[in-house]
C-alpha cells in the first residue's frame, strides 16, 4: 500500500478491485449496486486476507507460542493499530472489537450505563436515531427507571439544535447518545457543537458512527466524545466486526460485558482477576479472519484517502439530487444542499410504495433499499410508513446514477403518474 | 420482467380498492403486518349463518399487498366462511396474475389471505374450540 493518491477517484480502477461489481443480474442488467448504507461490497483485497489467514495462519490468537499463533495474533493486533490510527485515539487501549455497531452500544448501556444512569436519571439521544441507538436505552430506561428524552429533528431533516438545550437543563441527563450522520436522512449532525455543549455540563457524549466513519475523516481526539461505535463492513470491511472507541479513563472504570477465556488474567474458584485493556472487554475466541480483513479495507481506504471518499460522495450527492429534483411527484427527504449530507438520499415517488419501486429497479439490476431502514422513530416523525433510499460509495458513477434516474421515469411511467 | 406486475389490474385495484373501508357491527375483525415491508392489513367480516355477508379490509402498503387484500374480499363475499380454509397460495398468486413472485413479494400478496385465515380460525374457536383446531388444521397453508 503507497501513500496516499491524489484528490480525483479513479473510479474506474477502483471498480475493478471489485469482483461482485461485474455480475450480471435479470438476464443481462449489470449491478448497480446503491444500498451501501447497508452495507458496502468488498475489494478482492479484503477477501483475499481474510483467505489467506485460513490458508497459512489460522490460529487462535494470544494464548498460542507457536508460530501461527504469533502470525495469527500480530495481524489482528496490527488491525487494532490501523483502527486507532485511522481514528487517530490515543492508545490501542481504547479500540475494542465487537460483532458489529449495535454490539458496541449494547456494550455501552450494559457496562457503563447500569452503573452510571440511575432512578429519574435521564438518557438524551435524537429523532434520527437507527434502531440500535434506541432500543439498547429503552431497555436500560425500563430496568433503571431513568427517562429517554428525544431532541428533535425539523422539516428540512436537521436536528433543533434548541431543543436540545432545553432537554438539557429540564432533565437529570447522564449520557447523550447520537447519530454523526443520518441513515435515512444523510443528515450530518454538528456534533463538535453537540459534544461541546454537553461537555460544558459534565455529560459524556456516544457517537454512533456506523454512518460517518466509513464517509469521512474522523478523528475521536478533536471530536474529543467519550464512545464511539462502528461497523467494519460498512466500510468496505467483512460482517461480523465492529469497533467500540472509549476514552481510557473511562474504559479504566467499567465493567466487563462478558465473561470468559482471553478477558482473565487469573481466575480462581470465586474469584477473577481481569485481564488488561482491551482484553478485558473481549471475551472468548473473537472474529480473527474478519478482523484481518478489516485491516485490509482500512489499508485499502488509506490508499484512497479519507478526503477522497468525500469528495466523490460529494460529487454523487450533487448530481443525483439536481436529476432527482427534475422527477414530478418526487419528494426528497433531508437536507437540500449536499455539503450537509452523507451519500444518502431518501426519497418517494408519487403514490408508489418504495417496494413496488425497489422491485422495479430490481429488474433492471438496481440494488436500492426500501423500507422504515430500522428508524420508525424518524418514519413516524417524517409521516410515511417507508421510504425508498439510495446511498453511494467510492465505486459508484454518474453512469449509474443516470441508470437508476431513468427508472425513476420508468417506475411513473408504470404507475401512470 | 416484472414489470409485468403492475399491469392495469393491480393498478386499478391498489388505486380503487373495492370493500375497502370500516366495517361497524362486523363479527370478525383481524389484524397483522408484515414487518419487512411494513404492509398492514385488517380484515372486518360480517357473518350470518356460515356466510360472509359483508366484507371490508383496511390497510396501508405495496400495491401487491393492498390489491390483494381488494381481490380477495371479492372472491369470498357471499361464500361459506369455512372456505376460506381451501383458498391456497396459488389460487391469490393466480387470481392477481403474478405467479412468479419473488420470495419476498409473495409475502405482500398473501398477507390478506393469512390475515383472514386467522380471522376466521379465531371466529370458531370463540364458539367451538375444537371445531376450530380442525379447520386451523385443514386449511391449506401459505
Amino acid at each position: 500500500m503507497g501513500k496516499q493518491l491524489n484528490q480525483d477517484l479513479d473510479v474506474l480502477r477502483i471498480r475493478e478491485d471489485f469482483p461482485i461489481l461485474k455480475r450480471v443480474l435479470r438476464g443481462n442488467r449489470r449491478l448497480v449496486y446503491l444500498d451501501n448504507a447497508a452495507t458496502t461490497q468488498k475489494p478482492l483485497f479484503v477477501i483475499d486476507a481474510i483467505s489467506n489467514y485460513y490458508k497459512n495462519y489460522n490460529s487462535n490468537i494470544h494464548r498460542g507460542v507457536h508460530q501461527l499463533a504469533e502470525e495469527a495474533t500480530l495481524e489482528y493486533e496490527s488491525t487494532r493499530e490501523k483502527v486507532r490510527k485511522f481514528i487517530n485515539a490515543r492508545s490501542q487501549e481504547e479500540i475494542i472489537f465487537t460483532r458489529n455497531t449495535t454490539e458496541a452500544i449494547n456494550l455501552v448501556a450494559y457496562s457503563w450505563g447500569t452503573k452510571n444512569i440511575g432512578r429519574n436519571d435521564c438518557i438524551l439521544i435524537t429523532e434520527i436515531e437507527h434502531h440500535s441507538n434506541i432500543v439498547p436505552w429503552q431497555m436500560l430506561a425500563q430496568e433503571h427507571n431513568c427517562k429517554l428524552e428525544y431532541v428533535s429533528v425539523d422539516e428540512s431533516g436537521y436536528l433543533n439544535l434548541g431543543d436540545y438545550q432545553e432537554l438539557l437543563n429540564r432533565n437529570r441527563v447522564k449520557l447523550v447518545s447520537i447519530s454523526q450522520m443520518s441513515n435515512v436522512l444523510g443528515t450530518i449532525v454538528p456534533i463538535n457543537k453537540i459534544i461541546r455543549i454537553a461537555h460544558e455540563r459534565g455529560i459524556p457524549v456516544l457517537v454512533d458512527a456506523a454512518q460517518s466513519v466509513p464517509h469521512m475523516k474522523v478523528d475521536v481526539q478533536e471530536m474529543d466524545c467519550e464512545f464511539m461505535a462502528f461497523s467494519a463492513h460498512k466500510m468496505l470491511g467483512p460482517t461480523g466486526v465492529g469497533v467500540l472507541y472509549v476514552k481510557k479513563e473511562i474504559l479504566t472504570g467499567m465493567h466487563p460485558f462478558l465473561g470468559g477465556g482471553d478477558m482473565i488474567k487469573d481466575v480462581d474458584k470465586y474469584h477473577t482477576y481481569y485481564n488488561e485493556l482491551p482484553y478485558k472487554f473481549e471475551a472468548g475466541t473473537p472474529n480473527i479472519a474478519d478482523v484481518v480483513g478489516f485491516g485490509a479495507s482500512i489499508d485499502y481506504l488509506n490508499r484512497i484517502g479519507m478526503s477522497a471518499v468525500r469528495i466523490h460522495e460529494l460529487g454523487l450527492i450533487d448530481y443525483a439530487m439536481k436529476r432527482m429534483r427534475d422527477i414530478q411527484g418526487i419528494t426528497i427527504y433531508g437536507p437540500l444542499e449536499s455539503s450537509a449530507r452523507g451519500g444518502v438520499i431518501s426519497f418517494n415517488l408519487g403514490d408508489i410504495h418504495p417496494h413496488d419501486l425497489a422491485t422495479i429497479m430490481d429488474d433492471r439490476g438496481i440494488a436500492i433499499r426500501s423500507g422504515h431502514h430500522c428508524a420508525q422513530v424518524l418514519m413516524r416523525k417524517l409521516k410515511v410508513s417507508a421510504t425508498s433510499r439510495v446511498s453511494f460509495y467510492i465505486y459508484n458513477t454518474r453512469e449509474e446514477i443516470d441508470l437508476f434516474v431513468q427508472a425513476l421515469y420508468d417506475a411513473r411511467r408504470l404507475f401512470k403518474i | 420482467m416484472s414489470d409485468d406486475i403492475y399491469r392495469e389490474i393491480i393498478l386499478d385495484h391498489y388505486r380503487n380498492p373495492r370493500n375497502k373501508g370500516k366495517l361497524p357491527g362486523a363479527d370478525i375483525s383481524t389484524h397483522d403486518s408484515n414487518p419487512l415491508c411494513g404492509d398492514e392489513i385488517d380484515i372486518h367480516m360480517k357473518i350470518q349463518g356460515d356466510r360472509i355477508m359483508d366484507i371490508k379490509f383496511e390497510g396501508r402498503g405495496c400495491a401487491i399487498s393492498q390489491a390483494s387484500a381488494s381481490m380477495l374480499t371479492e372472491m369470498v363475499i357471499n361464500k361459506p366462511l369455512t372456505s376460506v380454509k381451501d383458498i391456497a397460495k396459488m389460487d391469490i398468486l393466480e387470481n392477481i396474475g403474478l405467479t412468479n413472485l419473488g420470495p419476498a413479494r409473495v409475502k405482500c400478496a398473501l398477507l390478506a389471505l393469512k390475515v383472514m385465515k386467522l380471522g376466521m380460525v379465531n371466529y370458531f374457536a370463540s364458539k367451538d374450540p375444537e371445531s376450530a383446531e380442525i379447520l386451523e388444521k385443514d386449511s391449506k397453508s401459505l
